[in-house]
This record gives C-alpha cells, sequence and structure tokens, in this order.
C-alpha cells in the first residue's frame, strides 16, 4: 500500500542571483511497511528532502502526499497536529530535552498528544522494552551513553506509533558499535511492529540495514533499488558499487 | 575600527543589551527625577512651612542618593557580568584569531562607553519629561497650587546624574577589564558547553527544612504583626534576622520540592508540555536561589514602604479635615507657665490694641474654658495606682484637668457641625480622642463615678470617654476633657479664653494671606498688652493652613523617601529576574525548536513560557506579599500616632505601581523570551 507520494518538488535556496537547486525534481513513493535508506554526499539535498517531507520546510514546487493527503498545502495551523500525530522524527543529535529523564523524555510526544496517564506509563514502558533502555529511564541525557541517547530518541520517534518515522543520520554520532545495535533495533521496529522508516545516510554500513536505498546526487534521483532476498553483506557490497559510482564523495564523507 | 566592531557587537547581541540598556535607561531616569525634585517643587505654591520641609527633603535625598547609586551600581555590575557570562565564547574566538586581551579589554571599554552615553543620552530626557508628571504627582499629593508651573530642567541633577552613572560605569569598566585579564582561553571555550547537570535535593530534608523554615517565618510574624505591642527592640532585631533566613531557607526548599510535588500528581505533570515547563522552572529557581531571596525582601520593603507611606498621607490629609473642622482659632490668658495662667477676654485683649478680633471671621464662638486647682488627674486616680497606672505613667499628670462648660462645648460643635452632648444636672462626660488616653482614662472610669469641682459633686454619665476634641489639630491629639453643667463651674476658675472661626472668605488663596495676617495681628497684640500691662500674654493663633503646612511637611518627606526607595528596588528586582529570566530562554531556544518539530502547537509553547516567567516573577512577589501583611501591621502600629486612615487606597495605589513596573517588566521579559524563542525556527 502506498503511503508516501513524492511528486516532482523542487527545492530552491537563496536569491535569484544566487540560487541553490537543493532539490530539482524528485519523485519516488514510499509503501507502508518499507524501510528505505535516502544516500548520497554531503550537500547533495538529503536533509533538505528530510524536512520538505517532516513540514519544516516548505518545497518551491511540487506536491508530497502523506496517506493520500496533500502535505504542502497544508495550513500552517495543522502542521503541529500532523507532526504530532504521523510523524516520528529521530537526529543526528539525539536532541533529546536535556532537562528531562529518558521517561520524560519518551512520554512527551504522548503528553503533547494529551493521552491520559496510565496509557502514557503502559506505552513507554513498551518501547523502551522493544530498545532496550528499560534501564535508563529514571535517567538524564547527561548521564546515557550515545548509543543510549540514539535509541531513547527512537522510542519517542515510534511511541506515538506515527505512520512515518524519519532518521537523519541517526548513526552519524553513534561509534560502530553502538550504531549496529541501533540499526538492529530500527530493523525489529520495522519488521516486527510495521514501522515505516526512512533514513538519510551517507553510510553505506547504515544503509545496508534498509531494504530499499534511493541514491541522491545534486539534488536529483541517480539510482535506487531493494534489498530483495539478498543478504546483509551482499546488499551492503551492491551499496558500495554505486557509491564508488557516484564518485569519491561519500566515502570522502565517512 | 575598534568602535566600529562594538558598534557591531551591540547590534548583534542587541537582544542581550536591551534588558541592560533599558535598566539604566530607568536608572538613569529615575535618579534624576529624584534629584530635580527640589528644584521642581520651587515652583509650586506651597506654603514657607512646607519649603523648609522641602529643604529637610533636599537634604535626606542627597544622602539617599548615595545609597540608591550604590543600589543602582550593584545592579549595573551584576548586569554586566551576565552579558559577560553570555559572550565567553566570543571573546574566546577573538583570541584565537590572535587578539590580545587588552584589546578585547579596549573593545569592552568602548562598548560600556557606548552604551553609558546611550543611556544618559536617552535616559536624561526621559527624567525630564518623568519629572514634569511627578511635579503634577506632588502637586495632587499634597494639594499644592500648580497655576505657575512651568516647564523646568534641573542643572544640577543633570550634573548629578552624569557624574554618579559616569562613576558607575567606570566601576564597571574595570570590573570587565579585571575579569577580561584573568580569564583564560580554555576556560572562555568551554564556558558555552553545558554539562549543568540538574541539582536534585533530596525532598525529605527539603520538607524538614521547610517545616523549620515555616515555623521561624511563623514565629517572627507573629511577634511583629499580632504580638506588636509587646516586641522588644532587641526581639524585632531577631525576627527580623529569622525573616531573612527563612526566606532563603524557604527558596532553597521550595526549589526542590516544587518539581516532587507536582511530579507526584501525575496526572497533571504527565499532561502537554507540563513535565517540560516544570523542570524549566525549577531548573531556574534552582540555580538562583540566593538572587531570589534579595530580590524577595526588595520586594518586601518596597512594598512597605509605598503603602506605609501612602497610607501616611492619606492619614495626614484626612486628619487635617477631621481635626481641623474651622478655619482659625485664637486662644489667650496672662501668664507664662499653662498651669498658672489668669483669664483675660481675648475680644477686649484685641479691642486695647486697637483691633477688632471678629473682623475678619464670617462666623465665630467665644467660650473660655475652666481649671480646679485640686483637679488633677493623679488626685482623681488618688490611691488606685496599679499596674494600669504605671505603664501609663507618663499620661497621668499633676496638671489641672480642663472643664469645659456644656453649652460652650455645643456652640463650638454646632460651628463645627459635630454631634452636640447633653448632659443632666450632676452629670459630667470625658471627652478624649488620644487612643492611650482613652485607655488610661477609661480603666478608671465607671458609671456614675463621682467627681469633686468647685464644691460640686458631678456623676459619670457613661463608663467610659466619649470619642471628641474642642481644639484644633493634625491629629487625633486630645487627651480628655471633662464637659461639665454650666452651673458647676465657677468664675473663679476661669483660665484660658478661646474664639473659633472661619474667615469671612472661600478663596484659597485669600485664606491663605488672612492666615498670615492674623498670625502677625495676634504679636502685635502681644507686644500692645506687654507695653501696657507689663505682663506676658500666653497664647497663640491656629490656623488650618499652618497646621496643614506643617502636616503636610512630614507627609510630602515620607512619601518621597517611600516612592524613591520603592521605585528603585522595584527596578532593580525586575531587572535582576528579566536577566536571568532572558538569558536562560537564550540557552532554552534550541528546546523550543524541538518542541516544535515534535509537533507541539505554538499556543502551547507560548502558554508554557508564559507559565515559567509568570510563576518565576510571582514567586518572589507573593511571599513578599505575605511578609508585606505582617510588616504593614507592624508599620501601622509604629504610626498609629497619626492614626491610619484610608489603608485601603494605599494598598490600591502600592498594587498599581508594582503592577505597572513590575508587571512591566515581566511583560516586557515574556515577548523578548517568545521573540528569543521563535527566531531560531530551523535547527
Ligand atoms: N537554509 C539554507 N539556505 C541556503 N542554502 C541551503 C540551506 N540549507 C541547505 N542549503 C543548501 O542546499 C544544498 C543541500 O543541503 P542539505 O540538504 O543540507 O544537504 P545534505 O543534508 O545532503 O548534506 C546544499 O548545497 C546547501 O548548501
Ligand atoms: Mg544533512
Amino acid at each position: 500500500m502506498e503511503l508516501l507520494k513524492i511528486d516532482h518538488i523542487e527545492k530552491y535556496y537563496g536569491s535569484r542571483s544566487s540560487l541553490t537547486k537543493a532539490i530539482d525534481d524528485i519523485s519516488f513513493t514510499v509503501d507502508k511497511g518499507e524501510f528505505t535508506a535516502i544516500m548520497g554526499a554531503s550537500g547533495s539535498g538529503k536533509t533538505t528532502l528530510l524536512n520538505v517531507i517532516s513540514t519544516i520546510d516548505r518545497v518551491t514546487s511540487g506536491h508530497i502526499y502523506l496517506e493520500g493527503q496533500d502535505i504542502t498545502e497544508l495550513k500552517s495551523g495543522k502542521l503541529g497536529k500532523f507532526r504530532r500525530e504521523k510523524l516520528g522524527f529521530i537526529f543526528q543529535d539525539f536532541n533529546l530535552l536535556d532537562t528531562l529523564t529518558a521517561f520524560e523524555n519518551i512520554s512527551l510526544a504522548l503528553t503533547i498528544q494529551k493521552l491520559p496517564h496510565d496509557e502514557i506509563e503502559k506505552r513507554v514502558r513498551k518501547v523502551a522494552e522493544e530498545l532496550g533502555i528499560t534501564e535508563v529511564l529514571e535517567k538524564y541525557p547527561y548521564q546515557m551513553s550515545g548509543g543510549q541517547k540514539q535509541r531513547v530518541a527512537s522510542a519517542r520517534a515510534i511511541v506515538t506509533e506515527p505512520s512515518l518515522v524519519l532518521a537523519d543520520e541517526p548513526t552519524g554520532a553513534l561509534d560502530s558499535k553502538a550504531a549496529k545495535q541501533l540499526l538492529e533495533r530500527f530493523n525489529y521496529l520495522n519488521s516486527e511492529r510495521g514501522a515505516t522508516i526512512m533514513m538519510v545516510t551517507h553510510d553505506s554500513f547504515t544503509a545496508s540495514y534498509a531494504k530499499r536505498v534511493i541514491f541522491i546526487k545534486d539534488g536529483k534521483i541517480f539510482n535506487e533499488f531493494n534489498r530483495g532476498n539478498d543478504s546483509r553483506k551482499e546488499f551492503f557490497n551492491r551499496i558500495i558499487d554505486v557509491v564508488t559510482l557516484l564518485g569519491g564523495d561519500v566515502s570522502d564523507a565517512l | 575600527m575598534l568602535f566600529k566592531l562594538s558598534l557591531s557587537n551591540i547590534r548583534r547581541s542587541l537582544k542581550d543589551y536591551a534588558v541592560y540598556f533599558f535598566t539604566l535607561l530607568i536608572g538613569v531616569a529615575v535618579f534624576y527625577v529624584f534629584n530635580a525634585i527640589s528644584t521642581q517643587t520651587a515652583f509650586l505654591k506651597i506654603s514657607s512651612d512646607t519649603h523648609e520641609a522641602v529643604d529637610i527633603l533636599k537634604t535626606l535625598l542627597s544622602g539617599m542618593s548615595v545609597f540608591v547609586a550604590g543600589v543602582l551600581g550593584l545592579l549595573i555590575v551584576y548586569a554586566s557580568r551576565f552579558l559577560m557570562k553570555r559572550r565567553h565564547r566570543e571573546f574566546a574566538l577573538y583570541m584565537m584569531l590572535g587578539m590580545n586581551k587588552s584589546k578585547i579589554s579596549a573593545l569592552l571599554l568602548t562598548e560600556t562607553l557606548l552604551i553609558g552615553l546611550g543611556s544618559l543620552v536617552i535616559g536624561l530626557p526621559v527624567g525630564i519629561g518623568l519629572s514634569q508628571l511627578m511635579s503634577a504627582l506632588v502637586a495632587g499629593l499634597f494639594e499644592a497650587d500648580m497655576s505657575e508651573y512651568r516647564f523646568i530642567v534641573s542643572g544640577g541633577a543633570v550634573l548629578k546624574t552624569c557624574l554618579y552613572f559616569g562613576l558607575m560605569y567606570v566601576v564597571v569598566m574595570l570590573f570587565n577589564s579585571f575579569m577580561i585579564s584573568k580569564s583564560k582561553l580554555i576556560d572562555l571555550m568551554n564556558s558555552g558547553k553545558r554539562s549543568e547537570k540538574p541539582k536534585l535535593k533530596n525532598p525529605v530534608f527539603c520538607v524538614l527544612i521547610f517545616i523549620v523554615a515555616v515555623l521561624m517565618l511563623g514565629y517572627a510574624y507573629y511577634n511583629v504583626g499580632i504580638a506588636t505591642k509587646v516586641l522588644s527592640q532587641k526581639k524585632l532585631y531577631i525576627c527580623i534576622i529569622m525573616g531573612c533566613i527563612s526566606t532563603f531557607l524557604i527558596f532553597w526548599s521550595v526549589s526542590g520540592m516544587l518539581l516532587k510535588t507536582v511530579m507526584s500528581m501525575k496526572k497533571t505533570y504527565f499532561r502537554g508540555l507540563n513535565c517540560f515547563t516544570f523542570r524549566q522552572l525549577s531548573g531556574k529557581v534552582n540555580t538562583v536561589v540566593v538572587s531570589m531571596t534579595i530580590i524577595c525582601l526588595m520586594l518586601f520593603l518596597t512594598i512597605c514602604a509605598l503603602c506605609a507611606s501612602f497610607s501616611l498621607r492619606n492619614t495626614l490629609n484626612s486628619n487635617i479635615r477631621e481635626f481641623c473642622p474651622v478655619d482659625v482659632e485664637y486662644e489667650l490668658a496672662i501668664g507664662n507657665y499653662f498651669d498658672d495662667l489668669t483669664y483675660c477676654d481675648i475680644e477686649e485683649a484685641y479691642a486695647e490694641g486697637g483691633y477688632d478680633l471678629c473682623e475678619n471671621l464670617s462666623e465665630y464662638v467665644h467660650i473660655n474654658i475652666y481649671k480646679d486647682r485640686g483637679f488633677t488627674m493623679s488626685a482623681l486616680i488618688g490611691d488606685k495606682k496599679d499596674e494600669q497606672a504605671s505603664k501609663y505613667r507618663f499620661l497621668i499628670s499633676d496638671f489641672p484637668e480642663t472643664i469645659v462648660r456644656v453649652s460652650d462645648y455645643n456652640k463650638v460643635m454646632e460651628l463645627y457641625g459635630r454631634d452636640t452632648l447633653e448632659l443632666g444636672e450632676d452629670e459630667f462626660i470625658v471627652v478624649c480622642n488620644y487612643s492611650e488616653s482613652e485607655d488610661v482614662r477609661n480603666h478608671f472610669m465607671s458609671k456614675g463615678m463621682e467627681l469633686n469641682i468647685f464644691g460640686n459633686t458631678l456623676h459619670s454619665k457613661y463608663d467610659k470617654c466619649i470619642d471628641g476634641f474642642l481644639f484644633m489639630s493634625a491629629q487625633r491629639s486630645n487627651n480628655g476633657l471633662y464637659i461639665v453643667p454650666d452651673d458647676a463651674v465657677d468664675e473663679s476658675g476661669r483660665d484660658m479664653d478661646y474664639v473659633f472661626g472661619n474667615f469671612n472668605t472661600d478663596d484659597p488663596d485669600e485664606k491663605a494671606a488672612l492666615s498670615a495676617a492674623e498670625h502677625k495681628r495676634y504679636d502685635e497684640v502681644r507686644e500692645a498688652f506687654h507695653n501696657n500691662h507689663g505682663e506676658d500674654i500666653f497664647g497663640e493663633c491656629v490656623t488650618r493652613d499652618e497646621l496643614k503646612a506643617s502636616s503636610v511637611g512630614l507627609g510630602a518627606i515620607v512619601t518621597f523617601l517611600g516612592l524613591y526607595l520603592g521605585l528603585v528596588f522595584l527596578i532593580a528586582c525586575g531587572a535582576m529576574l528579566a536577566l536571568k529570566e532572558l538569558s536562560d530562554n537564550v540557552d532554552s531556544a534550541p528546546r523550543y525548536a524541538m518542541l516544535r518539530r515534535l509537533g507541539v502547537e505554538e499556543k502551547d509553547i507560548e502558554r508554557s513560557l508564559l507559565v515559567q516567567s509568570g510563576l518565576f516573577f510571582l514567586l518572589p512577589l507573593l511571599l513578599a506579599a505575605l511578609h508585606s501583611i505582617f510588616g504593614m501591621r507592624f508599620g501601622l502600629y509604629v504610626l498609629t500616632v497619626f492614626g491610619n486612615t484610608g489603608l485601603g487606597p494605599s494598598i490600591a495605589l502600592t498594587a498599581v505601581i508594582l503592577a505597572l513596573i513590575y508587571g512591566g517588566y515581566f511583560l516586557i521579559t515574556y515577548l523578548c523570551s517568545r521573540s528569543i524563542i521563535r527566531e531560531r525556527k530551523e535547527l
């Protein structure tokens, strides 16, 4: 079932004299339950793409449909409700509130939906268990490791059971062990919970955990393919091939 | 180059500087206004007595302005230190780019100079404008005539303001240079990276401390506000110290408990942004317990100073209305001491000097009082000297008591427009309005109590004194008159002679002129009498204008000092809170950006901010208001001599001033914070 439809979007930055085409006519669709990685060199427009999908930024032209609703037409008053209910975010720098405990950070996503308290408690505990962070629930961000922080952030993103989880370089600030742990959790969430995940990364290893990869270069789609029945290792090698084709940029960024 | 960099720095951190600049500006304006007050009042038509008061005020103010300059100076240093902290990373960047410390110091110097000059250039005109308003306020408060008023600028006050603030800025510059020369690059670089742990206090300990603080405060409140009458000076000091300490402890423990309490109410805590809001608030309060305490105490002083001074002013004005019902009172007898006088008809004494006492009066009453040499208060009480008697020893005199015939008394009361008295054949009434005398007299009085004067026996009509007075006064000061039947007195007991009357004009200016003329005339009569008889006249002429002027003078001094201190403290409090709140919100801006990404509505974010700033400003105010309730009870007790009418309006006026200045600071802070957290939309 088609969940997200990107329809010929463009995004320009700057004035007439110095125009940057951050996104230059991109179209693709994402089905429900897919785990998609968006890859590309630094400056290729990955973050911009994520930002326009998440309604943080507006497209210059084109349309984006989520569950059939055109989100580029949403009135600014409706944006909050849309983000709250349909989307989950995971950022490179975790973006946890440093004044709140892990539990409170996760529950915030639910309290702003004005859910009853016992329901909140139940859901937070469940998602914490799934992500293996039950023992850090009462800790503050400064007391946690990077991996734990990112898993808390992930818990916050999926606890609302959003239609789409958006992650921008989620492993960017993690060491390889923590990154692997996190990605395995993503896989679990995707296969067991049926979460639809769209993850931006410039790292082939990270991308190899997805089921589908879309490559972007200079604001355009360069290539895309599915994992199919490949093992993760084989998938990784296919990605590396494309990356080499793309030029040195990506490995430079690593 | 340096100048340009400074200017661009200021422009860049305009948000941070805004509150600082605003504080300086108001400081300059207020400083000018109060120093200009003596020049301003010179143009108001107030009598010479009030001018004397203004002179005293001038002396007091110049002393006070040193103290106030001190408070403002501290505030400025505090504020600039705040700004400096915020800019540590900027300095670190300059240093890494190769700028040396002396260059940075010079940069800061230029900045301070620019800001200082700016604050004076804008603050002084604001002050000059405000001082014109202030003059109108003075005139209004003290019922002075403003017809000859014109716009003026006090050169002295301008000079003084420039001098004092110049000095303060120099101190700030030295302070900043010192800070820079002491700082290390690595510390400056790291100062922005906060890994500030939310300090969590042991909740049980917090509750214990809170209970201790409440008990201490209760003790202080009880002694100062309720058991005021038996409060000794030493105990008062102890109570003040206890009040200060417990204020600190309350903030300390509340900052720890606040969060725990809200957290335990899980339904509330986990609703909307509450959890975020209270975390933010408790973090804020936790780091400023000491400043909160100081702010709370200053607010307390402000409320008391404003309230007491307004109340005193109201009381004095209403006392004049009540206790000076006519324009003039003449009194006269022959002699040198008031307990050994010989009767003399006052109208005849005037006539003898060639004057007509009543020529300027539209209506008047002429009476005299009586005294029985053996009839004193001590004699009346006799050997009933008990505890009560020794407590009020100073009120029980050996001087003859004042006796007034009931018909005389009633004539005056009719002129005054007050209630008259009725007496049976052998009855008497004591009229009194000074509360302590009333207490002691009531203690020894009983219904039917016997009294012997001029060989007649009289019985008390009531078992206590009746409220009232005969002689004009600026306050309650009648400590007892015996009203007796007309034939109970003997002409041999005639004492002082009196005329009470109203001038035959309604124009205030003419009344003032008459008032002065009558004083002069009395002196001429006094001189003529001395020349004719070789004896001295005892007595004087008392006018309402004169009583009003001296009483208003006192009120003016107290009100001004109260207003002055109150305003300065208020500004200092508001500025401290605003600075803290604003810089906190600059730090919190990314948190709000993050909330937006989670899909929190703008209105919920604004509400959270409002609750945070609101409670942050409200907390010290609430405790200060509580302090003030008891502090004011004490203040009122001290001011009882003057009576205490019009407390309601005083509180209302104080509340208005608080709302305007403190509320103004709150509003500005909230609006600035809102734009600060709005500004960085993209992360
Ligand atoms: N706010 C902005 N204003 C101007 N140009 C921008 C802005 N954000 C991104 N860009 C430009 O758009 C292009 C794509 O940026 P981005 O989406 O951040 O790339 P990526 O995330 O793939 O590294 C870059 O050339 C970048 O310079
Ligand atoms: Mg990016």
